[in-house]
């Protein structure tokens, strides 16, 4: 038959945009659905600041305590609020990609027709939910027993900026996911987030740390994110809020270049 | 006439001639290892080739690489005609592969459901069900599922999307019996709608039960080619076992006898002819009991092929 020439010469079948649209929507719905009933994952991302929060912000606490230009209560929103989204984000991209390239899954995705740019809009979805919901939570908290007072408009605002702060955090953990072995990969995970998380001044205020972390503190990216957040809350200390960002857009890029290494060089290895 | 074909037509009127997949002249290494060396495959619409190796043998490879999942060193992959890295293409395939974990806390309609949106016109989801055998566990996580039925789940994800081409690595690892057989049918099921099949495994009675031809891979290379007959045929015609007190250096004088073992209390002798070989026993041991006459199995000719190519081939399975 002469059409089978034709017929191996693959004519065009594009998918229409509503069908890719609702590949995406899925996509993240089910990585959404598959981390929520992980209590791993919702439970620790979740409850590890709200923790930090409930300890150090409220029972530890008195509630007149005034830390750089606001109560103490308030500056942990912003501070906790960023560790929040940095583990949510971290554990939310990394864990997931390493066990699911170590283990074979990630294969099995991509030798299907799934376009490999939803798997990471589910995975940084997913981040930007669960860092949505650390935050509100926080504010919930902040507000209901802190005496934390913010005009509506600044809590919007704060809730914003901490979620697109989530974006450099996917980008660093996609990063490291495409590195980590899916058994190492929550030691790697927190071997860097929690000293970065402390020399950011995340957990004893920025002002409290020694002299010479200070000095660190500013080439780190979560300091950068809590200055943002604590700008907001009134506690900032005054620095232009373009180079926070120009910091934290830098940093992404290179953790999507790291990334995008990794990619290309994931031939279907498997690692243990 | 090119440009009013539709997906439809596209499907039905691949005749049997057409190459639906092939490795051209391929070799892949990963690091010092060649894992494929110019091999030369080929997969043409409607059949059941089976790709029959033991472990190690190059088989997932081949698999991977007919999947995009990896670019060979040299040669050349092509499904459908053109590059399986390709959307168009995967979006007429399927692929059931060996993997070690799959998200455990989504339920087997979720995974269904998602896997089923990569593709065009995939199959309602209680067809899909159906055809696997999951009904009654559509609610069921992940997790939860025993190992045969989480099998079955995989071999759903592959079949959902109603692949004109379906991969099957390694499909039974691990079924009892019943299962195994209800897979089978299921593949029967799909080679007579129309599907083209390639299966990797080194059970050899499901090659011998499903393949229309065996392509035997060692160490790299494809070492034989055709149907299970002309395969079987590929070694000597018939196995001999009787329980006999005649010791084996006297049964390898009798003319005709190619090959003696001895297994537990038996003797089991290979030969082309039977008839002549059997009459010499009879006539040297008259206590001679438990005699069986059958026809050497692919399982011999696979030992056969595979010894003879390696030098020091591992037998693995």
């Amino acid at each position: 038959m002469s059409t089978a020439a034709a017929v191996l010469d693959n004519p065009r079948i594009g998918r229409s945009p509503g069908h890719t649209a609702t590949i995406y929507l899925k996509e993240a719905k089910y990585e959404f659905l598959k981390n929520l009933r992980l209590r791993v994952y919702s439970a620790s991302v979740i409850s590890f600041p709200l923790m930090f929060y409930v300890l150090f912000g409220l029972v530890l606490n008195s509630k007149e305590a005034i830390v750089g230009g606001t109560t103490m209560t308030a500056y942990l929103i912003a501070t906790y609020g960023t560790f929040g989204v940095m583990g949510a984000s971290l554990f939310g991209t990394a864990a997931g990609l390493a066990a699911d390239r170590g283990l074979g899954w990630l294969q099995v995705k991509r030798a299907s027709p799934m376009p490999p740019f939803a798997y990471f809009f589910a995975k940084v979805t997913l981040s930007m939910i669960f860092s949505a919901i650390v935050v509100s939570l926080l504010l919930v908290l902040g507000i209901s027993f802190g005496g934390v007072r913010l005009p509506l408009a600044e809590m919007a605002k704060l809730l914003a900026t901490l979620v697109a702060g989530s974006l450099p955090f996917s980008a660093m953990g996609l990063a490291i996911g495409y590195f980590a072995g899916p058994n190492s990969v929550p030691s790697v995970i927190n071997l860097i987030y929690l000293p970065l998380s402390f020399c950011s001044g995340l957990w004893v205020p920025y002002m409290f740390l020694p002299k010479f972390m200070r000095q660190i503190a500013l080439a780190l990216p979560p300091y950068h994110l809590s200055q943002l957040a604590l700008g907001i809350v009134g506690a900032g200390r005054h620095e232009p809020v373009a180079t926070h960002w120009e910091v934290l857009i830098a940093f992404t890029l290179i953790c999507l270049g790291v990334a995008r290494i990794g990619f290309q060089r994931d031939q279907g290895k498997l690692y243990g | 006439m090119i440009a009013t074909l539709d997906e439809k037509q596209h499907t039905r009127e691949l005749n049997p001639a057409t190459e639906v997949a092939s490795l051209e002249g391929v070799s892949k290494n990963y690091g010092q290892v060649r894992a494929l060396c110019g091999v030369n495959f080929t997969v043409r619409a409607g059949e059941v080739v089976a790709l029959l190796g033991p472990n190690g043998a190059g088989k997932t490879t081949a698999v991977k690489l007919l999947l995009g999942l990896m670019q060979p060193n040299a040669g050349k992959v092509r499904v459908f005609g053109g590059d399986p890295v390709n959307p168009q293409n995967r979006m007429r395939a399927g692929a059931m592969l060996q993997v070690g974990r799959v998200p455990e806390t989504l339920r087997v309609r979720e995974h269904i459901d998602l896997f089923s949106s990569y593709y065009r016109n995939p199959l309602p989801l209680e067809t899909v069900l159906a055809a696997a055998g999951l009904e009654k566990l559509r609610d069921r996580k992940f997790g939860d599922l025993s190992g045969g039925q989480r099998q079955r789940t995989l071999f759903a994800l592959a079949i959902c999307g109603d692949p004109d081409l379906l991969f099957l690595d390694e499909p039974t690892v691990g079924l009892d019996v019943e299962s195994r057989r209800a897979l089978w049918e299921q593949i029967r099921h799909l080679v007579a709608r129309g599907k083209t099949i390639l299966l990797t495994t080194h059970y050899l009675q499901e090659a011998d039960a499903l393949a229309d031809r065996i392509a035997v891979i060692n160490q790299g290379e494809i070492i034989a080619e055709g149907t299970p007959a002309q395969i079987k045929a590929q070694t000597c015609g018939k196995r001999i076992r009787c329980i006999s007190g005649l010791s084996a250096s006297v049964v390898r004088q009798i003319p005709g006898v190619t090959e003696v073992k001895e297994d537990r209390e038996a003797i089991e002798i290979q030969a082309a002819e039977a008839e002549t070989v059997a009459r010499e026993l009879l006539a040297l041991d008259p206590r001679l009991s438990g005699l069986e006459i059958t026809s050497a199995g692919l399982e011999e000719a696979f030992l056969a092929l595979t010894q003879d190519n390696g030098q020091n081939a591992d037998r693995q399975s």
